[in-house]
């Protein structure tokens, strides 16, 4: 049990990446969705294909090429770059899925009646669509973080000091293998529980909106 | 230059499908083992008694809580201090078929909460009993409900496989690692393995979505 103080301050370092991961994701999504619904066929294909390739890629290959390959030549980085770098990219690919399926929920009629109105694209975009469809992607966005917090644990493969990496050191130098991945997990599960649970009351009273308009 | 690089990857290249092969292969037998483990989680927390439901939740919730990474070193370094030591190869199926049942209980319960009630109040009528309407008319429905987003999941467990490379298993990423470390050409052969991962991830992403729209073809025309 002495290794769970030692888990519970690698704490931070977690939600930390997570966080950090998680922002990079959600201005970046905000690009690639915007790059699929734009005009300009290339500008499509272009954003589609990042997102494929994104979201086709392991994120620890992800992390390897950007830790190793990248980071071993042009461009020397700190674990906690790399880390947070490689998955905001894999978070921007799937936020942008999540925002792309909010957009299809919002009803034609409302981009309609902002033309009608005579308001901006931009405008259109900002204070009409977002608002609603920002609703609606919530419930995604918040799976979105727990399954992040769960691969936050890919990041002790390149030397964060997270959960999973103190864990892994404290279990090999005690040579006890069972306790402090047992408490690793729990550590995981409190911290996302409460996220599920979040995540499923957003979407009950999304559907309970839904219904009364 | 360029020819260098090319002449490079294709020497590399029967090492890197060895181990896509060793990738596929623990990907499948996880697939097969945690389907079949799945199906039964998901049944189990349909039981009338709550003495089989709530630890069949709670098994799921706890194995879909934890990370992959989580899984395989509990089951790796974890199960010899209770006895029980596996082979890397076997450490690695039985983590990856964990994580598998883990999230295909919810799938599956998904997909059989998803068949509509009457037929349920049909086979009733008929008088049917419970375990035949269950074979019978809940799950090979439920399933065909089910199997869109399953195949989805089959393509993650594959991406997933590539954290065995933590235990040493020799598949795709481990081998493009211990190449990169030979050869100090981290960016060439990690890519290559992202090339490999994305050859087979794409295409089979491809033929779920095209698989997908097929079925739910009747419900939009």
């Amino acid at each position: 049990m002495d290794v769970l103080p030692i888990i519970v301050a690698a704490i931070p370092v977690t939600l930390g990446v997570t966080a950090a991961s998680f922002a990079i994701g959600a201005v970046l999504g905000l690009a690639l969705v915007a790059g699929r619904r734009s005009r300009w066929t290339v500008v499509r294909g272009l954003s589609r294909s990042v997102v494929e390739v994104l979201r086709g890629i392991p994120p620890i290959v992800l992390l390897f090429i950007i830790f190793f390959g990248i980071g071993s030549g042009a461009l020397r980085m700190e674990p906690f770059q790399a880390a947070v770098i490689g998955l905001g990219l894999v978070s921007a690919a799937h936020l942008s899925e999540v925002y792309r399926g909010s957009l299809l929920a919002v009803p034609k009629g409302q981009f309609e009646a902002a033309d009608a109105l005579g308001l901006s694209r931009s405008t259109t975009s900002a204070r009409v669509i977002a608002p609603q469809a920002f609703r609606v992607a919530m419930p995604g966005m918040v799976t979105w973080a727990i399954s992040l917090l769960k691969d936050s644990a890919l990041v002790s493969t390149i030397g964060v000091a997270e959960i999973m990496s103190v864990t892994n050191q404290h279990a090999r130098s005690s040579g006890d293998g069972l306790m402090p991945f047992i408490l690793a997990a729990a550590v995981y599960i409190a911290i996302g529980t409460p996220l599920a649970i979040w995540s499923r009351w957003l979407e009950k009273r999304f559907a309970r909106i839904r219904k009364a308009a | 230059m360029k020819s260098a690089i090319f002449s490079d990857w294709a020497e590399w290249l029967p090492r890197l499908l060895d181990g896509l092969w060793v990738s596929v292969q623990v990907t499948g037998l996880s697939l097969i083992i945690g389907l079949a483990a799945g199906l039964l989680l998901a049944l189990a927390a349909f039981a009338r008694t709550r003495l089989l439901t709530w630890p069949a939740i709670l098994l799921v919730e706890i194995g879909r809580g934890m990370p992959a990474l989580v899984m395989l070193q509990l089951v790796y370094f974890g199960l010899p201090s209770v006895g029980l030591t596996l082979e890397t190869y076997a450490a690695v199926v039985l983590a990856l078929s964990l994580t598998t049942a883990a999230y295909t209980s919810e799938i599956i319960r998904a997909g059989l909460r998803a068949v509509p009630d009457g037929e349920l109040e049909a086979a009733d009528a008929l008088g049917m009993s419970r375990g035949d309407v269950m074979r019978f008319v809940v799950i090979p429905q439920g399933l065909r409900i089910a199997l869109p987003t399953l195949l989805g999941f089959a393509i993650l467990i594959f991406q997933i496989s590539s954290l065995a490379f933590s235990l040493g298993l020799p598949e795709l990423l481990s081998q493009a690692y211990s190449i990169g470390a030979a050869t100090f050409r981290y960016l060439d052969v990690l890519t290559l393995a992202g090339l490999l991962y994305l050859a087979v991830t794409i295409p089979a992403g491809w033929l779920v979505a095209r698989f997908e729209r097929r079925l739910s073809r009747h419900l939009t025309t």
